[in-house]
């Protein structure tokens, strides 16, 4: 038995560790390093024994991961393509640039992979509800769309600012018979919506599951949301070497609680030659304030069950976070990322909302691939990675970069279309009376009509696609 | 240090035991609306029959709270509240009456402020303990260290969901009293005390524990005296932070005189003066 390195330890006490056998790819919590751990109340202490339990059980039953994978498989749509993205490999130093397809699953992001997991281990715990949060609207229609598919009741809470922005995503999600609650409390953010879904559990805890959405929050969340995830990593491992040969150079993610990034990343963390990338959103630029990397610039605390970097004032308030992209603006982020970065094993890096634009905009126009602006930080992240690694060397075209394209930006088309000057005064695409604008108005029209935005808006041509909170 | 650490909770719930009733417990958060009301209204539900003070630091993600705390503790933040100011409120109370108070907070502001510390600025400031809603035994290990050295009380919740396995091992880690929710949700207001609180008080006793106080939903004198019935003591906060929010400082006092008659004292006074 190798003891796991220490938090804190030294830049390359992770390559050692590897280099001595050791394997960081299982670690099963409630501790990731000083991280993780159970910041919770009593009340609902039980409730999630129930769900480890529940986990635990399913995880060693052949019979669940038969169900899983045929989910995966014929419902999901899996396994995703590995794309190599040549057009685009050019920005990047001449690295060669492969794509995992999570924008090609069913709903549009990776988050269906945890969602599936996780309402199928509601229904083993006999409940016949699902709770969840959202932020920009994915996590919940991949929740409503899990709930619909296996009969269960589905309430979702979602900040009552994203509610108005989000029309779209409220509207689909009642659409698949689900409840949208609006979040009226504290910042009306994502954060709040998890506070609210928390309450609600609490309440509820004989009937409801809570659907977290992200590789956070208390155990066993982080390490069961990760194995929901690790089909990502597992199957891009296989598909790299079955199109390259060998192992990649780097892999590359983009960051908010951190979903997608650990389900890419568990299958090489114990490869030593093979450099690990997690992009936060650095928003107006870290120096601003105005950003979501809780990594780079917060320090431990402890926010919805868990202990791991956070962004909190000198009084250990909770500080928003800004992000142009809704599914990262989260101000912690996944126990285990904190690990992995104190012992130096992945690299965190803040990626700017102009950085990720930028990298929206080049996808679209050399591989014809709208790209999520989540996953467009990582798009980002991976050109500046390419360069680096190819810098001086005679054949860059050796050096291979796998980014996760965690889900496709139909759900973005409006951001982008502001962000790019497209639209005129009155929010109309320019040169035509297509208004991206989404109705005004009370909460309740948003929430309450599912055919209120439904005629006219460009994002109502939009598939439902992207992810939030990462 | 061999020195037996004598809790100021169990003093005051032992005090009311001594005149025949449980312990009165009443909320408030600091700064709210600002920090000399809350030393006021502190010092207002001391004066009119509150046995224990529980003062809430105002935080920005209250999961325990239901929405007239968590609308009160946002507005405090909104006016500037800072975390140290507790200790002013908690000073300024005990200064002015003999009742125990305690401090009742969400873990990261005490974590950021380093728990030593935070230990040493309550104990200096006169304080009891704390009452801590979302951290469990089971992660409080600087706690329990900082606790014994300062000599403070700490206050673990258990709940109707509490397994005989957590109960036992809550109960041995509190000092002072236990803190027994009454229901599983969050705090507020409620037409009627939860059948599941004498259950979960007679277990908590049955674990061992000296003194079990019930809180959540508790908002009148006769949800006061049917808990009376069976637990040492009442705690009432939702109830108080509205009579805060509506009446001011009169208010708290008001209710709180109707909330202890529930306990039975008002009779037990009649007979000191007769």
């Amino acid at each position: 038995m190798v003891d796991a390195p220490t938090a804190n330890s030294e830049e390359n006490a992770a390559d050692a560790f590897l280099h001595g056998g050791g394997s960081l790819r299982n670690a099963t919590g409630p501790y990731f390093g000083s991280y993780g751990g159970r910041w919770m109340p009593e009340s609902l202490i039980a409730a999630l024994d129930e769900v480890q339990d529940t986990f635990e059980k399913a995880k060693a039953d052949p019979e669940f991961l038969a169900q899983l994978k045929d989910l995966n498989k014929n419902y999901s749509g899996r396994p995703s393509l590995l794309t190599e993205a040549k057009r685009f490999s050019e920005h990047a130093g001449g690295a060669r640039i492969f794509l995992k397809r999570e924008d090609l699953n069913h709903t549009g992001s990776h988050k269906i992979n945890n969602v599936l997991g996780q309402a199928l281990l509601a229904k083993r715990m006999g409940k016949t509800r699902v709770i969840a949060e959202t932020g920009a609207g994915q996590h919940g229609v991949a929740s409503a769309t899990a709930a619909a598919l296996l009969g269960l009741e589905c309430v979702v809470y979602m900040g009552a600012e994203d509610c108005r922005r989000q029309a779209l995503n409220v509207a689909r999600m009642q659409l698949l018979g689900a409840t949208v609650v609006p979040v009226t409390n504290g910042s009306q953010t994502l954060k709040d919506a998890i506070n609210d879904a928390l309450r609600d559990w609490v309440s509820n805890v004989d009937t409801t599951h809570y659907l977290l959405g992200t590789a956070a929050g208390a155990h066993p969340f982080p390490a069961m949301v990760r194995f929901f995830h690790e089909v990502i990593g597992d199957e891009a491992r296989v598909q790299i070497l079955e199109q390259t040969g060998k192992l990649p150079d780097a892999v590359c993610a983009c960051i908010g609680g951190g979903s997608n990034a650990i389900g890419l990343f568990h299958s090489f963390l114990d490869d030593a030659s093979v450099k690990i990338y997690g992009f936060e959103a650095g928003g107006e630029g870290v120096e601003t304030g105005r950003h979501a990397a809780a990594i780079t610039l917060g320090r431990p605390g402890v926010l919805h069950g868990a202990r791991s970097y956070l962004m909190q004032d000198e009084d250990g308030q909770t500080i928003e976070s800004h992000s142009i992209s809704a599914g990262l603006d989260y101000p912690s982020v996944g126990p285990e990322h904190s690990y992995l970065a104190d012992i130096g094993r992945v690299t965190y890096e803040p990626i700017t909302d102009t950085e990720a634009m930028d990298a929206f905009r080049l996808l679209c126009r050399t591989e014809g691939i709208i790209p999520a602006i989540e996953s467009s930080h990582a798009l980002a992240g991976a050109i500046k990675v390419g360069h680096r690694l190819t810098e001086g060397k005679e054949n860059p075209g050796d050096t291979t970069i796998i980014v996760n394209l965690s889900g496709r930006g139909d759900k973005d088309v409006e951001t982008a279309a502001a962000w790019f000057d497209m639209l005129d005064e009155d929010g109309n695409v320019k040169g035509t009376t297509l208004s991206t604008r989404k109705p005004k108005g009370p909460t309740e029209r948003a929430t309450g009509e599912a055919s209120a935005t439904s005629d006219e808006a460009i994002p109502a041509e939009a598939e439902a696609a992207g992810k939030d909170q990462n | 240090m061999t020195e037996q650490i004598t809790s100021k909770s169990a003093a005051a719930i032992d005090r009311a035991k001594a005149e025949g009733r449980a312990a009165l417990i009443g909320y408030l958060p600091a700064g709210y609306p600002d920090v000399q009301s809350s030393i006021d209204a502190g010092i207002a539900m001391a004066r009119n029959g509150a046995d224990l003070i529980e003062i809430g630091i105002p935080y920005s993600d209250p999961v325990m709270d239901g929405s007239v705390i968590q609308a009160a503790t946002t507005e405090a933040i909104a006016n500037g509240f800072r975390v140290a100011s507790v200790f002013d409120v908690v000073a300024g109370i005990t200064a002015a009456t003999d009742a125990a108070v305690l401090v009742m907070t969400y873990w990261n502001p005490v974590m950021r402020m380093g728990v030593d510390e935070f230990s040493r600025r309550l104990a200096e400031a006169g304080g009891a303990g704390l009452i801590t809603p979302d951290l469990i035994p089971d992660e409080a290990a600087e706690w329990f260290a900082a606790s014994d050295k300062y000599g403070l009380d700490r206050v673990f919740l258990v709940a109707p969901s509490s397994t005989p396995e957590r109960l036992a091992m809550t109960v041995k880690a509190s000092r002072g009293f236990v803190y027994a929710v009454s229901i599983m949700g969050v705090t507020g207001t409620r037409a009627s005390v939860s059948s599941s609180a004498e259950k979960v008080v007679a277990d908590t006793h049955a674990a061992g524990a000296e003194r079990v106080c019930v809180g959540l939903g508790v908002s009148n004198a006769n949800h006061v005296r049917e808990i009376a019935a069976y637990a040492d003591g009442v705690i009432v906060g939702t109830a108080l932070v509205a009579a805060i929010r509506d009446g001011g400082v009169g208010a708290v006092a008001q209710l709180t005189k109707n909330l202890s008659a529930g306990l039975g004292r008002a009779a037990a006074q009649n007979t000191t003066q007769a």
